[in-house]
């Protein structure tokens, strides 16, 4: 992004429900015409943090800054921001072209401007032709659509997105992420999107903000936060990861899975505990006499593109999980090399947040990968 | 077979306090004292055309009086919590436990001439005022009675409409105002015909209010039915016409209102 205005500002927000924080000291910059996308657990915070910018929720302590201007009593019709809800929140009693022309009738746009924007807005979200249908005669991927309709065909400056995708199928999904990128550039409307999906964030926004029980755990451009990833969770949540306990050596020397192995990073001082990550794409498979370390596959399940292999040490603790696009049949014995740059080290995490890594990883485990469970 | 065993208790009970009433009804008014066939009852019932007309008009008036009172009344009920909602619905219905005579006769002291409302005003200078046995008290007495079918219609679809639904019209550009017109009114339709209904079928078939509050200066239908059946005017044939009259009137008021309300023709309601 080479327009460095800033669009939106959050100082310090911080929202309370009957004493329990939910938004803790949040401080966010969004820059104009920018594409900026939340990710993290459910019930940290992201819906909380779009109804502070909406004007739907007040923080109790903090500022919001739209433009340079502090609009914290700027009600939400005066703001020139518009929300694709979570629950999407149509009109029951206005057909699909009255919920999507709502907002523009409101603004008194001409009515031959009206048509043509709710006619491309259709086309867009593939719709043409649902224009008299009422709304509760949609399924729910069609209401979602008529969602982000309702709310993008008002060009406002910024668009807030609750997960506006949740509903599609996998090969819609990919349509409309190419669409919606498609039209924020062209329109050059600000984006603040909320997914679940990880590999959502990564292709489509300019920045990630990764958020945890209502704190920023770290914001960046997807490349940074795949690759420097501050520390365990966020590691984890970008994507899957090997996340074992390890020893700084020294500068550039860590020693974990009881290997000492030359890496990149620095500066956390001698014999200090450390977490390593491995992305499990990263490691590169060879014979078993040539790798730094040697296993045997465990189990393997092909993933669509990849296949993901479970490879562990007789007598050994560590397991390594593996994405390789060759098969290599269970049992098998294979070696496994490290290059300096396929490893990354982070600061120990605390034992609570270990705790709640555990079982936000259980959580992803029962949700995706069911078919994986009878494995061991 | 089985739903038709079901429904005869049903058929039964409308048979008998249903169809046969009706009937009566029905014959008493094409025929005379004799016992001949005639239309001669409707053409009399003509004859008091102002009577029905002043009944239709004040219940018209109870009716939009209810309304307004109750519109932003139920609204606002809805908007509250759980155990603000039921209190309030309580104290809505709380008059309605007491007897309908009772209520009225209350309305009487209150009103008239040497009453509570004219003695406390005679305190501070003022009066006093004629205000029983005048139209105004009978609107009154209307809308004193009848003001909770409105309420709690109108209340019971607005508990309906989601907050969220409200949020996201504000999210579109709208003022508290616009939200009003094109979201909560559209949504409440429903409510403020079975309102209307409820409150102004009532009103123009009601013989009690008028003859404690009008004092019977004034004739409303429902007097007027009564007193050919039960008072010195003894005409049950008269009487039974003048009846199919009303409930003619009440069908077509209550075709219109739910023209109006049914979602698919909503667009000749125009606002
Ligand atoms: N009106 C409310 N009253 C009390 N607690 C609330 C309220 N709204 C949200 N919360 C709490 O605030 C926290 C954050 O909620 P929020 O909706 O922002 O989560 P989220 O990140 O959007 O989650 P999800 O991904 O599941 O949508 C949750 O723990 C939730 O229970
Ligand atoms: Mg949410």
């Amino acid at each position: 992004m080479n327009n460095t205005n800033t669009l939106i500002s959050l100082r310090g927000v911080t929202v309370e429900y009957d004493g329990v924080v939910v938004l803790d000291h949040l401080d966010l910059d969004i820059k104009d015409k920018e594409f900026v996308t939340l990710l993290g657990p459910s019930g940290c915070g992201k819906t909380t943090t779009l109804r502070i910018i909406g004007g739907f929720t007040e923080p109790s302590q903090g500022d919001v800054f739209f433009d340079g201007v502090k609009i914290n009593d700027v009600p939400p019709y005066k703001r020139n921001v518009n929300t694709v809800f979570q629950r999407y929140a149509l009109f029951p009693h206005l057909n699909v072209y009255e919920n999507i022309e709502f907002g523009l009738k409101i603004t008194k746009l001409p009515e031959e401007e009206r048509k043509k924007r709710i006619k491309e807005m259709l086309a867009m979200v593939g719709l043409s032709g649902f224009e008299l249908r009422r709304v509760n005669q949609l399924s729910g991927g069609q209401q979602q659509r008529v969602a982000i309709a309702r709310a993008l065909v008002n060009h406002p400056r910024l668009l807030l997105l609750d997960e506006p995708l949740g509903a599609l199928d996998l090969k819609l999904r990919k349509e409309m992420q190419i669409e919606l990128k498609r039209i924020q550039q062209q329109l050059g409307i600000t984006f603040l999107y909320v997914t679940h999906d990880q590999e959502e964030a990564l292709t489509m926004s300019d920045r990630i903000v990764i958020m945890k029980n209502g704190e920023i755990q770290q914001m960046g451009t997807p490349t940074d936060i795949y690759n420097e990833p501050i520390n365990a969770f966020v590691a984890d949540f970008i994507g899957e990861s090997n996340i074992v306990d390890g020893v700084m050596i020294e500068d550039y020397l860590v020693e974990f899975g009881g290997r000492r192995l030359p890496c990149l990073d620095g500066g956390f001082g001698k014999n200090v505990k450390v977490d390593v990550v491995i992305r499990p794409e990263d490691w590169e498979i060879c014979k078993p006499e040539n790798g730094q370390f040697r296993g045997i596959v465990k189990s393997s399940v092909f993933k669509g593109v990849h296949y993901e292999l479970m490879v562990q040490a007789p007598g050994e603790e560590e397991e390594w999980m593996v994405h390789t696009i060759e098969n290599h049949p269970v049992g098998s014995e294979i070696g496994l090399i490290l290059t300096p740059d396929d490893i990354h080290i982070m600061n120990k995490m605390s034992p609570e947040e270990e705790a709640e890594l555990v079982s936000a990883l259980e959580a992803d485990s029962i949700l995706e990968d069911g078919e994986e469970s009878d494995e061991e | 077979m089985k739903a038709r065993i079901a429904a005869a208790p049903y058929l039964l009970w409308a048979a008998l306090f249903i169809i046969i009433p009706m009937g009566l009804v029905g014959w008493y008014a094409i025929t005379d004292m004799d016992g001949n066939l005639t239309l001669d009852n409707f053409s009399a019932s003509m004859r008091f055309a102002p009577v029905i007309g002043s009944s239709v008009w004040l219940a018209i008036i109870a009716t939009g009086i209810c309304l307004v009172i109750a519109y932003p009344l139920a609204y606002m009920i809805s908007r509250k919590s759980g155990i603000g909602q039921r209190t309030l619905i309580l104290l809505v219905m709380l008059p309605m436990w007491m007897n309908f005579l009772l209520r009225t006769y209350a309305w009487m002291t209150l009103l008239e001439n040497n009453g509570v409302i004219n003695r406390l005003l005679g305190m501070i200078g003022l009066g006093p005022y004629e205000m029983i046995n005048t139209p105004g008290a009978v609107v009154l007495g209307m809308v004193y009675n009848y003001l909770p079918f409105m309420i709690l219609p109108l209340y019971s679809v607005m508990t309906k409409i989601e907050p969220l639904l409200i949020e996201a019209a504000t999210d579109l550009g709208c003022s508290p105002w616009e939200t009003m017109k094109r979201v909560i009114l559209p949504l409440s339709l429903p409510g403020i015909a079975t309102g209307i209904t409820m409150v102004f079928v009532p009103s123009v078939s009601t013989f009690v209010i008028s003859v404690m509050l009008g004092g019977g200066s004034f004739m409303l239908i429902g007097d007027l039915i009564e007193m050919q059946f039960l008072g010195n005017a003894y005409n049950p044939h008269l009487g039974a016409a003048l009846s199919l009259v009303l409930m003619a009137i009440l069908l077509l008021c209550m075709v219109i209102t739910d023209m109006f309300s049914n979602p698919e023709e909503k667009e000749g309601l125009l606002l």
